[in-house]
């Protein structure tokens, strides 16, 4: 019972912390979210009805909810090959290409997500290569819908996957693969029974941080999706910035969160079959 | 059906370094060969090359009647026993024994009766549905063993797959290793660093050395003759005395004359002779062939008494004599160290410093 007490009181300071700073603001939210006018003087549940009861806005969360699958998946697809690469590199190969990898981490979002601009504008740099190529006729729209986004999330959140997921294959025992490939298995067998099943622990943790940041990545979203996509980050930022109707924001805001966290625990729930032990 | 395996002048290297060089070696059908040597010297390297993870840098494996150098690992059928097991985790017992014959598209039936009959044999029936972490060393061991001989494979290969069991149960795996290699004819590489493991079941073993082959032969021959130095130090103990060839005789620098012939060396030649622990006895009486020693230490090991002598000049040697029931240690005082009578020491030439 002691001993208890005293586990207790040590994790106090932190557990006030979080109190402070993060369970009070998110009651807040709640709060404003039960609100039915903007000036918060009645309660009600008029702005999730509003919400939940209009196509454009659930509309905006399936939209959000697909662009965060739509990333995981596009990532992991060049993640597995990636990582694969990775573990069969030479050392001073492999230091290059983690620095490669973290590149992305080391700018800024807002450069980041500008240097797309160039990249994927109508006198981008992939336009012109593919009418110099002949491989289109006309450029090829690519700012401000949803391939494009999904492009630039892939690279901006690859090293969230490729870190994780490279981190659990470099444990794999690499005799696994060769014991594979003696019992008869080709290449893709091998992959798909031995080293696909073991990684996944990896690709877990990866995909959890690449949903989560995909959802709310409200600068990407703004700026390579512009006006004509709509998600719910900038949905929250144009009812609390401009519209001014608080509520209604924190309807939306609470609204991420859950979607977010759903998403999570479906991940979470795929790695309960994910044990490797 | 077994088949025989034929490795022709193989060489790897691994950047400026060569692991294998120029290997010949020809395994017949149904053979056992142990693959000897000391760490680094380049056995797993030689493996991984017969059965396809490395594609060596000259030389060819042929299996049978047929050159494999062409064809990928999963088309060699080489099975192959890793030193760490490497069973795969995540799957049960009877899914790692099925793995190659659900490769091979072998249908579902067929595949429980060849489960269930690989765990028979290894003698694990009961454990089908247990995964690799719930086994202990010589169960996974005997697991490992099965997934690669339920794809019948043409030839196997097992890298040091008794370096992590307890003595007990190593030799245990050995006589069933033995017994299944048997059993179906296997043609069969065993690498070991363990020269008793290799004498006790290899049909031949081949000593290797820095990516060389020194000697192959019976463990027998090996022992017996031993074709260089390096062969002699790594099997069994040696004593190695210095010593001239006289006369077609050996004069031993500790001060007795070898009656051995030395073969065809010339007059004068300094040589090494290196005679076994057991090949040596101890007695009173001086003799030209006898030199005298002191005794420092008796140590009764087994059914066998272990003496540490000193000779004149200062050169320790081991002897080894048969233990009679209540001895504990020779008397002190002078004695003299002989041959046996079917002593057969071997000679080499004194390295060239
Ligand atoms: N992947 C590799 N890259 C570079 N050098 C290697 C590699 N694998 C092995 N070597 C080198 O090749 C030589 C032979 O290695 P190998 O693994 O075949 O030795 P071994 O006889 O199996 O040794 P042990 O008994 O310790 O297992 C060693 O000198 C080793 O350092
Ligand atoms: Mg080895």
């Amino acid at each position: 019972m002691r001993a208890a007490a005293v586990d207790w009181r040590l994790a106090a300071p932190l557990g006030i912390v979080y109190l402070a700073l993060f369970a009070a603001p998110l009651l807040l939210l709640l709060g404003i979210s039960l609100h039915a006018d903007q000036d918060l003087q009645q309660w009600g549940l008029d702005n999730w009805t509003k919400f939940w009861g209009d196509a454009f806005y659930r509309g905006v969360v399936w939209d959000t909810l697909r662009l965060g699958v739509a990333a995981v998946l596009v990532t992991s697809l060049f993640a597995w090959p990636l990582a694969l690469f990775f573990c069969n590199a030479s050392p001073r190969t492999q230091k290059v290409l983690i620095f490669i990898i973290l590149l992305p981490l080391l700018t800024s979002v807002v450069i980041r997500t500008f240097a797309w601009i160039v990249i994927l504008a109508r006198e981008g740099l992939v336009n012109q290569v593919a009418l110099a190529l002949g491989l289109s006729a006309t450029p090829l729209r690519l700012l401000q819908t949803e391939t494009g986004l999904v492009l630039a999330l892939m690279q901006i959140e690859m090293p969230l996957m490729l870190l994780p997921l490279i981190s659990v294959m470099r444990g794999l025992d690499p005799n696994l693969l060769d014991a594979s490939r003696a019992l008869g298995a080709g290449m893709w067998r091998s992959f798909f029974r031995v080293i696909l099943p073991l990684s996944l622990p990896g690709w877990i943790a990866g995909a959890t941080l690449v949903f989560a940041s995909a959802c709310t990545a409200f600068i990407s979203q703004s700026v390579i999706g512009g006006a004509r996509l709509v998600y719910l980050p900038s949905l929250i930022w144009q009812q609390a910035m401009v519209v001014y109707d608080w509520p209604f924001a924190a309807v939306c805001s609470v609204t991420l969160l859950l979607t977010v966290l759903a998403g999570i625990m479906m991940l979470n729930w795929l790695g309960r079959y994910a044990r490797t032990d | 059906m077994s088949q025989q395996l034929l490795l022709n002048g193989i060489v790897h290297s691994y950047g400026a370094s060569r692991a294998v060089d120029d290997v010949t070696l020809e395994v017949k059908a149904g053979e056992l060969i142990a693959l000897l040597g000391p760490s680094g010297c380049g056995k797993t390297t030689l493996l991984r090359i017969v059965a396809g993870f490395i594609r060596q840098a000259a030389g060819q494996v042929v299996i049978g009647d047929r050159t494999v150098d062409d064809l990928p690992p999963n088309l060699r059928e080489v099975g192959i026993v890793f030193q760490n097991y490497a069973l795969f985790p995540h799957m049960t017992v009877a899914e790692n024994i099925a793995y190659g014959l659900v490769a091979r598209g072998v249908g579902k039936a067929d595949q429980r009766a060849r489960v269930a009959e690989m765990l028979a044999t290894v003698r694990m029936e009961g454990f089908a549905d247990r995964k690799p972490r719930q086994l202990s060393g010589g169960q996974q061991q005997r697991i490992a063993l099965a997934r690669a001989l339920a794809v019948q494979p043409r030839i196997l290969l097992l890298d040091e797959p008794f370096a992590a069991l307890d003595k007990n149960l190593r030799l245990d795996m050995q006589i069933e290793i033995k017994r299944l290699q048997r059993q179906f004819g296997l043609t069969a590489i065993l690498v070991t660093h363990d020269q008793e493991e290799a004498m006790s079941i290899a049909d031949r073993i081949a000593v290797m050395n820095s990516g060389r082959i020194e000697q192959l032969g019976s463990p027998v021959a090996i022992y017996d003759a031993p074709a260089t130095p390096f062969v002699n130090s790594f099997i069994g103990s040696s004593n190695i005395l210095d010593g001239v060839v006289e006369d077609g005789r050996i004069r031993l620098s500790v001060g007795a004359v070898l009656p051995c012939k030395a073969p065809d060396l010339p007059q004068g030649k300094a040589v090494q002779v290196s005679i076994r622990a057991e090949q040596l006895m101890l007695v009173r009486d001086a003799a030209p062939d006898r030199f005298p020693v002191t005794l420092t230490l008796s140590l009764p090991i087994g059914g066998q008494l272990i003496h540490d002598v000193a000779a004149s000049d200062g050169t320790t040697l081991k002897i080894a004599t048969a233990r009679h029931p209540g001895d504990a240690s020779s008397l002190p005082g002078t004695w003299h160290c002989a041959l046996t009578p079917e002593a057969r020491p071997s000679i080499f030439p004194q390295p060239t410093p």
